[in-house]
């Protein structure tokens, strides 16, 4: 166990946790967009920055979900910096997110009065990339990736014409927090997935460790990397 | 391990072979001293030699049909008598730095030295100056304060305040013999390494000398070696990398590097690799340099036939193999993560430090990532020692920097000063000054990273502190001069441009805020500034700079930043006058014909893009000013100087 | 799949480039990189056998190959024209010699003529920096570039094209 500080509380944490784990542990709220216990940490939101110092060094902005806990660390959640940074990233989600309930709800609560800048196109997708994270480590079929680059960056599948690889199972849907990819029903058993285009149009398969053809919230809900792990292992085995 | 005794590039005739001497494995250190003895008794500087300056900038002036002229005039007077003959040696150099007066062509062993020389000067330098040993003054260096001609190169004011530790082979090797390399003292280093040093002492040297990362972050060399050295004594295995990709736009310190003298960097790596345990290396390079590129696999290749990298080096059981890998056009792969990822195979995705590259870098192991021209320096410190090292600079900033000095500056290209020397002396005393007699206004340091130094800080002695605290960096060493007709916020419009275009999109306020600031800087220069811009500017810079993934977004509000805090002014006369001072942003300025200068003679009207121009033969003309595109062909064809460029003033049409 | 009209002999030249490097302790990347030199793009195929060669997912090759400015999915003009925009090439003029470019060929940089002769493109810093504002054709160098020498360059390029005819 170490010893930190946060918010000017004295902590102890495990050592492999990061600052973010610590504080979701012991009830010091950090607004997050594109962490999920289920996926490694990425580090692109920032919304979950929070201010560090060591000692012999100048206080700085970091991450929380990436940072890992150390010996000795002074962690404020909710300094005036922080503040300011968290406003201004979640004003800048607005840029292209302007018509998101879920951004927009997010922004209010971080203060944000007025959106200063729109992007010529809205787009309720924010490159959370949860959806390519989950499909390439948890269901493992590598459907979608990011294309491109910088503000061009988008999700899509290989060529953004329909995938092969997609199965259908749904995850990307359920884990995207703007409701930016949608699952529809064509015809009767058409499906679709869409972000800016089409994922797969095709009919649902099983998913390859379940067997149900869509996984439901309550599964990526309870799903943590142990779990997740043991459940590789024995459909490895199963398979065999 | 017998050489050929002949001279390098020696044409015996025209269109003839080289003579090449071959390049046998060496089996132990006595081997390679006996070699290097015997190449270096082979050198003779009093011998005639004629050196070309073969870099990508010379070239671009047509250094290589100079070349080619002087192998054919030379290999033809092969025919004409003995006692008439002369033996010429012909090299193609790399860059020896002085871009801006290029092709550059050097004659030995009296070093007289011409500049922009043509194919069609050569018969008559054969002949005046080989053969008559009488100089040819038009091809001669005029100092422009003196107006004398200084013929001598070492005399050359451009070089008088460097201190050329880097580039002192670059205007006498050939980048594509090792022979050349070797017989000037190369590889003694690493030999000194192997036999006398074990990797602790090697990494207390490199500690001692002071050397400063180069690549603009300016950590402790040693000290990085140190923490990547500990941990791969625990992961038995770890990686070395060069970082080669230069990006910052006017910067070409190691691109002229790796073109001249790119044994210099392999053999930094061999010692590092040798310190740190590591027997594979990567040079990570911009595919934007195919010379450097072209050096440095025919340096590897020549290496690898000595027996200088591969396995049991010398006949020791030190192995070390290095890689080339291309860049593929991404700015942010020189960002340290980014840059492994881009070896791995994967998009140039930066990824959050901890965990640094020296615990866990390429494909998870121990990494330790450094800048061409660190690399570079290490040869040096081994053989010298780090004491000797440490008597060029200042305190805290030890050693030489390479600077690129371009933009509105007489003397641009390479420079190689002491840590510690003025912005005026690189600018007035090795820069020779700004051209036409323009005022100096602001040097700019650091590339898109950077910030600006304006005229009240000239007096600033270079090192990375003092930098700093007047919100400039190091960087790389890029340095652009801006002068009077230089508008700064078009200036810092240019870099966030350039930043923007570069994010890899990863990280919310890098993608949206730089765009947030561009946009904005565009508006002001195109004439729409509003009131409260800057303190936008301000408010989105501050959460790009703290809150940003990586380095890229961290330092992109720099030049804004930067110019605010000096050029304040200038943004508001954007904002509130509608004024760009310097006549450059095309929204708030115009074109227009001086009446009483205009000769009618159509030359303005024919080449206008626009068709914005009327009037008839011998009438004045007037410029429309709903067509014209302000792109400045008129004003750059005008004979009689009958057009002006005006900003904000009212203009009688 | 997309398959567009690829050439048999396209393609084994394109399985033996994938090979070789990933028999060689290549990379990925350096594998693209040769095919895009030699066919001035990366067809849908080369993409697809990439990923098997070096047994990566077809979505990170197809991330790859949409990251990076070397890449082109689509194929390039017969000459490539690069404007550099560097710093020093910047503060002496080569946005008027783009804008020039543009009007004269009537393509946006970025694009290819209709003719599929001409591609042009800005480049990043090319480190010739004494020589700027620098355009470069395919691998010629024409350095201190004005507005007005655009024009006598394409002049040139295409007297060149019509000698070839």
């Amino acid at each position: 166990m170490i010893k930190m500080t946060i918010d000017n509380h004295p902590i102890q944490v495990r050592e492999d946790r990061t600052i973010l784990e610590a504080c979701r542990e012991h009830g010091f709220p950090i607004p997050t967009l594109c962490y999920h216990p289920a996926l490694e940490p990425y580090g692109a939101c920032r919304l979950c920055i929070v201010e560090i110092a060591q000692p012999s060094r100048p206080s700085r902005l970091t991450a929380s979900c990436t940072y890992p806990c150390e010996e000795g660390l002074v962690v404020q959640t909710n300094s005036g910096r922080v503040k300011r940074s968290r406003r201004m990233t979640a004003e800048l989600l607005l840029a292209g997110a302007w018509n998101s309930p879920a951004i927009q709800a997010l922004a209010e609560e971080l203060g944000v009065q007025e959106v200063r800048f729109h992007l010529p196109e809205e787009d309720i997708c924010v490159l959370c990339g949860m959806c390519v994270r989950a499909c390439h480590e948890i269901v493992g079929t590598n459907a979608i990736s990011f294309i491109q680059r910088g503000i061009q960056k988008h999700v899509s599948p290989p060529f953004k014409i329909s995938s092969a690889a997609c199965i259908a199972c749904g995850t990307c849907t359920l884990i995207c927090p703007t409701g930016a990819i949608r699952l529809t029903k064509v015809t009767g058993v058409d499906t679709t997935l869409a972000v800016h285009g089409p994922i797969a149009d095709l009919n649902p398969h099983y998913c390859r460790l379940c067997g149900v053809s869509d996984m439901s919230v309550h599964f990526l809900q309870d799903l943590d990397k142990s779990t997740y792990s043991r459940l590789t292992q024995s459909y490895q085995e199963v398979s065999k | 391990m017998k050489t050929a005794p002949g001279m390098a590039g020696y044409f015996q005739d025209y269109g003839g072979d080289l003579i090449i001497d071959p390049i046998s494995k060496l089996q132990s250190v006595s081997e390679f001293e006996i070699w290097q003895n015997l190449l270096a008794s082979e050198w003779d500087d009093t011998q005639p030699c004629v050196r070309v300056c073969d870099g990508t900038g010379c070239r671009a002036l047509g250094s290589q049909k100079v070349l080619e002229k002087l192998r054919q005039e030379l290999g033809q007077t092969k025919a004409i008598p003995l006692e008439h003959m002369i033996s010429v040696e012909i090299v193609g150099t790399g860059c020896p730095g002085f871009c801006e007066c290029g092709p550059l062509l050097t004659i030995y062993p009296e070093q007289v030295s011409y500049q922009r020389v043509k194919p069609g000067d050569i018969p008559e330098i054969i002949q005046k100056t080989l053969r008559e040993k009488k100089i040819i003054e038009r091809l001669l260096y005029t100092d422009p304060q003196t107006g004398k001609h200084i013929y001598r190169e070492p005399e050359l004011p451009f070089y008088q305040k460097q201190k050329r530790m880097l580039l002192d082979f670059n205007g006498r090797i050939d980048p594509t013999r090792i022979q050349d390399y070797i017989a000037l003292g190369g590889y003694r280093s690493l030999v000194k390494a192997l036999i006398s040093l074990n990797p602790d002492e090697i990494i207390a040297e490199v500690k001692a000398s002071g050397l400063r990362g180069r690549g603009g972050a300016g950590f402790s060399t040693g000290l990085k070696w140190e923490m990547c050295r500990r941990n791969i004594l625990r992961t038995k295995i770890g990686y070395i990398i060069c970082n080669a990709d230069e990006g910052d736009p006017g910067a070409f310190m190691d691109r002229s590097l790796m073109e001249g003298n790119p044994h210099s960097v392999i053999e930094g790596m061999l010692i590092g690799a040798y310190a740190m345990n590591v027997q594979q290396g990567f040079v990570y390079i911009r595919a934007e340099y195919p010379l450097a590129v072209e050096n440095l696999r025919i340096a590897i290749h020549q290496a690898e036939q000595a027996g200088l990298l591969g396995d049991n080096i010398l006949g020791t059981d030190f192995s070390f193999r290095l890689h080339v890998r291309l860049g593929a056009g991404a700015f942010v792969c020189g960002e340290e993560t980014a840059l492994m990822a881009s070896v791995e195979g994967r998009v140039g995705e930066p990824h959050p430090r901890p965990p640094y590259p020296a615990e866990s870098g390429l494909w998870g192991q121990p990494t330790n990532i450094n800048n061409v021209e660190t690399w570079a320096n290490i040869p040096f410190i081994i053989k010298q020692g780090a004491r000797i090292f440490a008597e060029t600079g200042t305190d805290k900033s030890k050693g030489t920097k390479i600077f690129s000095l371009v933009g509105k500056i007489n003397n641009t290209g390479l420079v190689e000063v002491p840590m510690g020397i003025t912005l005026r002396e690189i600018i007035y005393d090795i820069g020779g000054g700004l051209p036409n007699g323009k005022a100096f206004k602001a040097a700019q340091l650091g590339g898109p990273s950077g910030g600006c130094l304006p005229a009240e800080h000239l007096d600033t002695k270079i090192d990375y502190e003092s930098l700093t605290a007047l919100g400039a960096i190091m960087g790389s060493g890029g340095m652009v001069v801006a002068d009077e007709d230089t508008c700064m916020v078009d200036f810092a419009r240019y870099f966030m441009s350039f930043t923007q275009q570069e994010s890899c999109g990863k990280c919310t306020p890098c993608r949206i805020g730089t765009k947030a600031m561009l946009a904005t800087l565009e508006r002001i220069c195109a004439g729409g500034g509003l009131p409260g811009d800057i303190e936008y500017l301000l408010e989105v810079a501050e959460t790009v700079r703290t809150s940003s993934l990586c380095g890229l977004g961290q330092t992109a509000p720099n030049p804004v930043l930067s110019t605010i805090r000096y050029f304040r002014d200038e943004y508001e006369a954007h904002i509130f006058d509608k004024i760009c001072p310097a006549k450059v942003c095309k929204g708030l300025i115009s074109y227009s014909v001086i009446p009483e200068l205009c000769n009618g003679c159509q030359v303005c009207l024919r080449n206008c893009p626009a068709g914005a121009i009327s009037g008839a033969k011998q009438q004045v003309h007037r410029i429309d000013e709903a067509l014209c595109t302000r792109c400045g062909m008129c004003k750059s064809v005008c004979k009689f100087e009958a057009i002006g460029l005006y900003s904000g003033a009212m203009v009688a049409i | 799949m997309p398959v567009t009209a690829v050439e048999e002999t396209t393609l084994s030249a394109i399985n033996e480039i994938l090979r070789d490097e990933a028999l060689g302790e290549g990379s990925l990347i350096g594998a693209l990189e040769e095919i895009q030199e030699r066919y001035r793009y990366l067809p849908p195929e080369a993409l697809i056998l990439a990923s098997e060669y070096f047994n990566v997912p077809l979505a990170q090759t197809y991330s790859v190959a949409t990251f990076y400015n070397a890449f082109s999915l689509k194929p390039k003009g017969k000459h490539c024209l690069h404007v550099c925009m560097g710093t020093a090439c910047h503060v002496r003029g080569s946005p008027q010699v783009l804008d020039r470019l543009e009007t004269k060929l009537g393509i946006k940089s970025g694009e290819t003529t209709e003719d599929k002769l001409f591609t042009l493109e800005t480049v990043n810093c090319l480190g010739a920096c004494a020589l700027g504002p620098i355009v470069v054709t395919d691998e010629a160098y024409s350095g201190a570039m004005t507005p007005q020498k655009v024009d006598q360059l394409i002049k040139n390029l295409h007297r060149m094209e019509e000698a070839q005819v």
